[in-house]
């Protein structure tokens, strides 16, 4: 198994749980077959309480709960990959634990390609767009001529 | 004597088929799907899930269908729902600081780094029904423009460096949770701040506008509030780091109130915070009103005797599957119960009377 660095595997991890419904699967599916693998532990629905703080600085208190989806497995070559993902999603979070395995072998470098970039770019069309039509009802104050000269 | 009694199985059985057919409604109307309701109920759909407790729109807007658009009712099928999960953990405080904000406003300060962003509102609309929406299809263009990507700095910021609000200082204790613990009196704040956050909307909005207009007044400035986009990160233990484990919305307001100091502390602003799920203005100023009309007693203010002020009164009555389920169980069979009652409304009756006949024959 390669070195893999934490930030790196932190930051596809994190992708895949928020991506859209069905869009981490589809793109899977269309990259690579589906590796012999064990589970270690089947998908299964839960919930995250989510925290904020008092004052957005404060001390923390529960929010409420959220939906996560999670599972395990380990490729019939070894590599253990961990599936988490927002929401009630059995199919994503299989594929995320897979994506997460294989990208701990020689794979990585085509997962990369074809199935997490174009991922990050779904999800980055998505975010710049809000922000676009966001910044676009920005209030741009002027002061109006006064009429004293 | 108690007489058992069976029967009406057969009754439910059929109201409740019924139910389903007068939920679906006229057959030759088109059935309204989850998708619909998710996408274009959005606001429905974030209020039962901050009432619900449970972020999940898909659910959210599945328990809406169910209940026919009783949002009370889709509340409680969301609760009920959630008992049911496994609890995987907590996640870290979410850092609003850091929200991608679609919406950003502040009374306070007109100038200010970040702007003023007004974001899909109904403020400043004329609120006069718009027939086109009736005749069918539109397609709008939303205009739009370069999005410069900057921070976004909380207002109580800026006053907080020059120290003239309340610092709210960072803690990492573990809070108190009401859906493992019974609320239980007297509430610290995180605490209040987690029943809040799940109360009812009407509920609050009441308690709020009642401080508004004179019952524990507290002078509130909408210092600011946010709408937008959040990460919600977890630590893993099998991972042994943490990663984000999803997006949520929330809307997030911060009040700036009136404060004439203490003994113990200079002239300053003191803080009311309302954070619920979903856009959800209104339900997020009317929580960060009553958090802080409750905080009376740390900050040393005197207690009016305003409902605002009664923590018991307030976090008591909010939660409204509580109420709600207490409310409706009054019309479920009492029969036994009702049968004493008559029984001793006779009896007394009967006594009342058989003084009054002599009295009368005198």
């Amino acid at each position: 198994m390669q070195e893999i660095q934490q930030k790196e595997r932190k930051a596809w991890l994190s992708l895949m749980a928020t991506s859209p419904d069905g869009a981490l699967t589809k793109l899977f599916a269309q990259t690579a077959e589906t590796p012999a693998f064990d589970w270690l532990r089947p998908p299964e629905i839960g919930s995250v309480m989510v925290r904020g703080r008092t004052g957005a600085t404060g001390a923390p208190f529960n929010l409420g709960e959220m939906t996560v989806t999670r599972c395990s497995l380990k490729l019939s070559t070894g590599e253990v990959g961990h599936g988490y993902v927002q929401g009630r999603r059995k199919e994503d979070a299989e594929s995320a634990a897979l994506v997460d395995a294989l990208m701990q072998t020689e794979a990585a470098t085509e997962l990369q390609a074809a199935v997490l970039s174009p991922l990050s770019q779904q999800v980055a069309d998505t975010k710049s767009a809000r922000a676009r039509k966001a910044a676009s009802t920005k209030v741009d104050f002027f002061t109006m001529a006064r009429g004293e000269d | 004597m108690y007489v058992a009694v069976k029967g009406g199985e057969r009754a439910i059985e059929n109201a409740h088929a019924w139910l389903a057919e007068e939920r679906r409604g006229d057959t030759s109307v088109e059935e309204l799907s989850i998708a619909q309701i998710r996408e274009q109920l959005k606001l429905a759909v974030n209020r039962v899930m901050a009432e619900g407790s449970l972020y999940d729109p898909d659910l959210a807007a599945l328990a809406i269908k169910q209940a026919r658009g009783d949002l009370i009712e889709a509340i409680f099928l969301i609760r009920a729902y959630r008992t049911t999960l496994p609890r995987f953990g907590s996640s870290n405080p979410i850092e609003t600081s850091e929200m991608d904000c679609e919406r950003r406003i502040s009374a306070t300060f007109k100038d200010l780094p970040g702007g003023q962003v007004l974001g899909p509102t109904f403020d400043y609309t004329h609120r006069l029904l718009d027939f086109k929406l009736a005749a069918d299809g539109e397609t709008i263009e939303v205009p739009e423009r370069d999005a410069v990507p900057e921070t976004v700095p909380h207002v109580t910021e800026f006053l907080n460096k020059e120290g003239l609000i309340q610092d709210e200082a960072a803690s990492e204790d573990t809070p108190p949770d009401l859906t493992r613990e019974p609320l239980e009196l007297p509430a610290d704040r995180a605490l209040r701040l987690q029943s809040l956050a799940r109360a009812d909307e009407g509920f609050t909005l009441g308690m709020a506008y009642s401080t508004q207009r004179g019952y524990g007044r507290t002078h509130a400035f909408v210092g600011e509030l946010r709408i937008g986009a959040v990460s919600v990160e977890m630590d893993i233990p099998e991972l042994g780091f943490a990663i984000d484990l999803g997006e949520i919305t929330v809307t997030e307001c911060e009040t700036v109130n009136q404060f004439t100091g203490s003994k113990t502390e200079p002239p300053q602003f003191t803080r009311g915070y309302g954070l619920v799920f979903g856009q959800s203005e209104r339900k997020s100023i009317s929580m960060s009103l009553v958090d802080r009309a409750l905080r009376w007693e740390e900050l040393g203010e005197d207690n009016v005797g305003a409902p605002a002020q009664d923590a018991e009164f307030v976090l008591y009555h909010g939660d409204n599957i509580q109420a709600t389920g207490f409310l409706e169980h009054i019309k479920l069979p009492h029969y036994v119960d009702f049968q004493s009652e008559l029984e001793l409304i006779r009896k007394l009756r009967r006594e009342a009377m058989e003084r009054a006949v002599p009295e009368a024959a005198e």
